[in-house]
């Protein structure tokens, strides 16, 4: 294309210039000149350190937040809503995609709801299964937020390593539910199916690459001087704060809360036959968060270890009708997640889909600590506070 | 041996087992017991779910019991507060209209544990992170002309979240919340979504794509007059 092909300036309507329109932006001159006030910074919707679509509203005056506003719901998908049309098999899908990285763990206390409500328990072995199971999909939770936390303080080496850690831990779990992501693995009464052929010894092995690349954390990133200077006391989460706001799992255990759901919630799975340790950090920081969840990867590959000796055998699957009726009532089953409480609250009637269902997150909670926690912080920590409260935005929305 | 008629001991009546239902927890049972003492008469009626105590209390005591559980019954963390909708589901329409997919609910308005007075109900749950197994689930009730209640925000700070969704999807008040707005839908949005005579708005522009690919069951009424023998019906 030439420049003759161009219309020249005469042929171009004339744009009528109203002063008006303009007259704020000449306001805004003066009113840099006189004063530095507060600049409002859009973060997100899209951003690398929000896990998915969260954006947030910060009023700065100079480098420091005065007020920050998160905005959810661009990801909202009505998951309580839609529960109410489908039957209880169909929403063990739905509810994969609450917490993506966890999905099994999100299963769980869903089933467990309709278990009690219909008074079937599973059996031993698929009991063990789901606990494998569920720590397994903590141990690429935490992995990748082992190496993701590194990358936002400018770390691109652990990043490297978690990717390559979950993607083992994720292949364990693909190799018996056939899903990377959503496994859709529980049924009501117990478990679709058993593990497959030389299964244990690969998870075996893996659990003590997993162990050995904690080590490699601990190395790398908790014993970086760099690290340790963006991370410690920044972001600081006072403990009856953290309760009252319903902060839980790791964030709250990382402000000196000694209270994790596998151990002190009405016992579910197989976690009393386990030997373990609930960590806690004292601090409440950032760098606590760290500290907390690597010391829980540890123990959850630990645990892993200690259930892969002891896997009692037997059925997988309790004596279930084959269309599935659950009888009228109400239960509220929560458990401990990756991220912390996820909890079901089941009304039934009697019928094949539940009358209401609460899903209660445990982002949602956590992130709604953030208009407090961010206030009088630096820009530069918005990000490191965000990476080290982790959370998903699909837990959030729902 | 000849069998002398001896007194047998009675035997110890038969271990009943008890219904998961109607037991409380010994934690929950304590928190109960707590609670009547400090509430009195608030409480409307209380009841068991699987183990867990649930106390309806009355709306004008919604923040007290707040506060009492908060202060006096060791429960610092505010797990959730939620709303519901005992309305029946709307049935499917009589020409075949509506999403027929969907799980057919009771018709009559029936209430869960604890009851309640009308279709509107406020429910949360409680807990405490430093007792093992201790938690409470309230509720109270709201009645439909009038669905104001007072926050928790000031009790529980974290309500406030909780509070605008329950505000949004069932438009309920809460006298005394900061900023009651919406949270998870666009600001300019109509209408309460879980309410239950809102429709799933997906369903009502397109059919469960399920229902395609439905095949009539062995005896079922269209399994008679349409499907003719694979084979040609000749041997049947």
């Amino acid at each position: 294309m030439t420049t003759t092909d161009l219309p020249s300036p005469g042929d171009l309507p004339e744009i009528a210039v109203d002063p008006a329109a303009f007259r704020h932006l000449a306001d805004a001159q003066v009113a840099v000149e006189l004063d530095t006030g507060d600049m409002v910074l859009n973060i997100g919707p899209q951003h690398p350190a929000t896990h998915g679509t969260l954006r947030l509203v910060v009023r700065l005056d100079g480098e420091r937040v005065v007020s920050a506003d998160p905005v959810i719901g661009y990801m909202h998908r009505g998951y309580e809503k839609l529960t109410e049309f489908r039957t209880y098999p169909q929403i063990t899908t739905l509810i994969n995609r609450i917490d993506w990285l966890s999905s099994f763990a999100n299963e769980v206390p869903f089933i467990a709801a309709a278990e009690h409500l219909m008074g079937i328990e599973a059996p031993p072995r698929a009991q063990y299964l789901r606990t494998i199971l569920t720590e397994l999909s903590r141990i690429a939770t935490f992995v990748l937020f082992l190496g993701e936390m590194g990358l936002q303080v400018g770390a691109i080496t652990p990043a490297f390593y978690g990717f390559r850690d979950r993607e083992y831990v994720l292949n364990l779990i693909e190799a018996v539910t056939g899903g990377r992501f959503h496994p859709n693995f529980n049924r009501i009464g117990g478990i679709k199916d058993d593990l497959p052929w030389g299964w244990i010894s690969e998870c075996k092995s893996v659990m003590q690459k997993v162990l050995a690349s904690c080590d490699e954390f601990d190395d790398l990133v908790v014993g970086n001087p760099i690290f340790q200077k963006r991370t410690r006391s920044i972001g600081i989460i006072p403990q009856e704060l953290g309760a009252a706001y319903g902060v839980s799992g790791s964030n709250l255990r990382a402000s000196g809360v000694d209270w994790d759901l596998r151990r002190d919630g009405p016992d579910y799975l197989v976690y009393n036959d386990l030997d373990w340790k609930v960590w806690t950090h004292p601090d409440g920081d950032s760098f606590s968060r760290y500290w907390v969840r690597l010391q829980e990867t540890r123990e959850s590959a630990r645990m892993v270890l200690q259930m892969l000796e002891q896997l009692p055998s037997g059925p997988l699957m309790a004596k279930v009708p084959r269309i599935i009726k659950v009888p009228e009532g109400e239960v509220f089953v929560n458990t401990e997640n990756p991220l912390g409480e996820m909890g079901y609250y089941v009304i039934s009637k009697g019928a094949t889909g539940p009358f209401r269902t609460k899903i209660r997150s445990a982002s949602f909670s956590n992130v709604s600590l953030l208009p407090w926690l961010l206030r009088g912080v630096y820009v530069p920590d918005i990000v490191t506070i965000l990476a080290s409260l982790y959370f998903i935005l699909g837990d959030i929305d729902r | 041996m000849v069998e002398t008629p001896t007194e047998t001991p009675a035997e110890p009546p038969a271990e009943v087992p008890a219904d998961p239902k109607t037991e409380l927890r010994e934690q929950a049972a304590d928190a109960l017991a707590r609670l009547q003492a400090e509430l009195g008469d608030a409480i409307v009626e209380h009841g068991a779910a699987y183990g867990d105590v649930v106390v309806r209390v009355d709306r004008e005591a919604w923040r007290i019991t707040a506060q009492v559980c908060k202060q006096k019954l060791d429960c610092d963390y505010l797990s959730f507060i939620a709303g519901i909708d005992w309305m029946p589901t709307p049935a499917v329409t009589e020409d075949g209209s509506g999403d027929t997919s969907t799980p057919a609910q009771p018709k009559e308005q029936t209430y869960g544990v604890a009851g309640s007075e009308g279709r509107y109900q406020l429910f949360a749950v409680v807990m405490s992170t430093r007792r093992k197994s201790w938690r409470v689930i309230l509720k109270t009730d709201l009645p439909d002309d009038d669905l104001h209640v007072e926050s928790w925000v000031p009790v529980y700070a974290g309500a406030d979240w909780h509070e605008r969704e329950a505000w949004e999807m069932y438009g309920f008040v809460f006298d005394g919340h900061p900023s009651l707005r919406h949270l998870y839908l666009p600001s300019e949005f109509e209408g309460h979504p879980l309410r239950k005579d809102y429709p799933l708005l997906a369903r009502e522009v397109k059919p469960w794509p399920g229902l395609v690919d439905v095949e009539p069951m062995p005896g079922e009424a269209a399994d008679d007059e349409a499907a003719p023998a694979l084979d040609g019906g000749e041997t049947a």
